[in-house]
């Protein structure tokens, strides 16, 4: 067989890397759905296209023009620098920014879907009932708004799991460090080691599935519980 | 000069979309002024700018607090001590009815107002103390709007808006919060706005009377003056009627009437409708009352009023509305009479004329108010 040794420093860094990436898109989509949901501005579609860009751009574009932005020539070269490095490329620093922006749309959509199917009703009820715009946020949009937090963060994730073109541009293939899954994998394929293969594929056909059914099963419950 | 801590002045213009909307009146810090006209006719922006939701230019001052003016003064809807009850009745989905109705409260605290509407009151006078520990989505329309109600009440607000609050409602859900309404009317003292393109509602609950149109002003005044006030298009109606109130004096067991004063008349409604001393009002239909110049000698009609004519209009070819005063100097409440234009031609009515008016039917709508709520009151700006 083969050394389980070697097969566990991916895993590991795969549910680290998704871990991170879900936290800061939640950081971060949270606000721009909020925007997007809600703002009047004519150019608003604008920066949701850019933002839904990932969707239809092949990862090997957009890992090219990360790895320059990353690279030490690039704005990520300058933020490396601050901390004594060259370049965000090829370091899990680097992978993390990758993945916030290649996985952003699957968190900001499901989000500004639900702030926009609360609408502005609830909102002006709280208003109205000395609620501040902050207050008001907090305690109505945001827990009305949980089955897309919920499918976002799972979706975010997810993505982020199965991701490759971005990593492979941006991060190479150094073990320990930016060998994610899927790296591996392929890895895996190209030496002809199947049997590893197998079971990291195997591994990941079920953790889709589990992610897949977990979300209709919450989805469901949270439709019944509510109406 | 009315003094301005016992109004709400407002004064609106501006635009919505394509609808223009220019406004202004005077409405009494006491009972329930509604705000009545066709739909698009304004009455939802209105409110909505009164409660810092829409914003047009214009001044607002709601009891000597100044909520808007031209120089840039515009207090958030949060920063105003408002209840806002909307037309569909908005709870929020994810918290409990207790949950519900502690929302507004527990922000009026903490911004330091004092509590002077408390729960266990709101909870009794809006018959829901069964429904505390429901989930939102249990509960009946008329039920969540009573909800709805008391959670407004409890922000301890200084005016009441209410949109439409029965119009989502069918029919025996209505039946049901009417009552709730007029117990609000009659319990708290808090100023209503009250928005409603239903004759029947405003007849049985409002006080004051603003009449809207295309998003002006027709007129504005005591609601019993201005059904009965022939140059306003409520006067035209085939179901025109006219309200007052009256005192309960007694109760007839014997043939089961009910002996109400009105201005020192009595009228009598069948059935036992209330304790003798309590106030009630009264609406009379205009093609229920007819007119003779002497008083009717033999009659099946049970209520024979003198009275004095105020004015005849033209209703069209066949009819005319004589508007009377009620009493025998002509002193009391206007009432309106729809009677044919040959019987008034050839009974050669005029104005001024003494009369007795013959009432078919009285209906009693609504519990009554305190008519100092109308004599405080001096009308539009």
């Amino acid at each position: 067989m083969f050394e389980s040794g070697e097969l566990w420093p991916p895993i590991r860094l795969t549910l680290l890397l998704a871990s991170i990436t879900t936290f800061l898109l939640l950081l971060v989509a949270t606000p721009i759905a909020w925007w997007l949901a809600r703002s009047s501005a004519r150019w608003k579609e604008a920066v949701a296209a850019i933002v839904s860009l990932p969707l239809v751009l092949p990862p090997t574009v957009l890992g090219f023009y990360l790895l320059l932005a990353l690279g030490p020539n690039g704005p990520g070269g300058w933020i490396a620098g601050l901390f004594g490095g060259r370049s965000l490329a090829f370091t899990f620093g680097g992978l993390v920014i990758g993945s916030v922006l290649y996985s952003m749309p699957f968190v900001v959509q499901p989000i500004r879907n639900a702030f926009e199917s609360i609408g502005a009703r609830p909102l002006e009820v709280a208003a109205t009932l000395r609620a501040t715009p902050w207050d008001a946020f907090w305690t109505v949009a945001v827990p009305l708004a949980r089955p897309g937090f919920i499918t976002g963060a799972v979706l975010g994730f997810a993505h982020t799991v199965g991701e490759f073109g971005v990593v492979l541009m941006i991060g190479g293939n150094i073990p320990g460090h930016t060998k994610v899954l899927s790296i591996a994998i392929y890895d895996y394929v190209e030496s002809l080691r199947w049997e590893q293969a197998h079971v990291l594929a195997g591994g990941m056909l079920v953790f889709s599935f589990l992610v897949i059914l977990t979300m209709m099963v919450l989805e469901k419950r949270i439709r019944n519980n509510r109406l | 000069m009315t003094d301005v801590r016992k109004v709400i002045s407002l004064r609106f213009a501006g635009t919505v979309g394509k609808f223009r909307l220019n406004v202004a009146f005077d409405a009494p810090m006491q009972g329930i002024t509604a705000l009545f006209g066709p739909s698009g006719s304004g009455k939802t922006t209105v409110l909505r700018c009164v409660a810092g939701l829409d914003r047009l230019s214009g001044r607002l001052s709601v009891g000597g607090e100044l909520w808007q003016d031209a120089n840039g003064t515009f207090r958030e809807p949060y920063q105003r001590s408002i209840g806002y009850v909307f037309q569909e009745p908005s709870l929020f989905p994810h918290l409990s009815v207790r949950e519900n109705l502690r929302y507004g409260g527990k922000r009026a605290v903490r911004a330091g107002v004092s509590e002077e509407i408390h729960f266990e009151d709101v909870v009794g006078l809006m018959g829901i103390a069964a429904l505390l520990d429901r989930s939102t989505s249990t509960l009946s329309g008329g039920e969540r709007q009573r909800v709805a109600i008391g959670r407004a009440l409890l922000s301890q607000p200084r005016l009441l808006l209410m949109d439409e609050p029965l119009s989502a409602l069918d029919h025996r859900n209505k039946e049901e919060i009417l009552p709730f309404l007029e117990a609000l009317h009659n319990t708290l003292s808090i100023p209503i706005l009250y928005v409603s393109h239903d004759i029947s509602e405003v007849e049985r609950l409002a006080d004051v009377l603003v009449l809207l149109d295309k998003g002006e002003v027709v007129a504005c005044g005591a609601l019993t003056e201005l059904l009965a006030d022939g140059r306003l298009p409520l006067a035209f109606r085939s179901d025109a009627a006219t309200v007052f109130e009256g005192r309960v004096e007694g109760y007839d067991a014997q043939y089961g009437l009910t002996e109400i004063k009105v201005h020192g008349e009595t009228l009598w409604v069948p059935g036992r409708v209330g304790k003798v001393g309590e106030d009630r009002r009264l609406r009379i239909v205009a093609a229920d009352v007819s007119l003779s110049p002497e008083r009717p000698s033999r009659t099946s009609i049970l209520n024979v009023l003198p009275g004095q004519i105020r004015d005849i209009q033209l209703v069209d070819d066949a009819q005319v509305n004589v508007i009377l005063l009620i009493g025998h100097g002509g002193l009391g409440p206007a009432l309106l009479a729809r009677i044919s234009r040959r019987a008034c031609e050839s009974l050669a009515f005029s104005p001024g004329q003494k009369i007795y008016a013959q009432i078919k039917a009285v209906s009693l709508v609504g519990a009554g108010y305190s008519p100092s709520v109308v004599k405080s009151y001096d009308g539009a700006v």
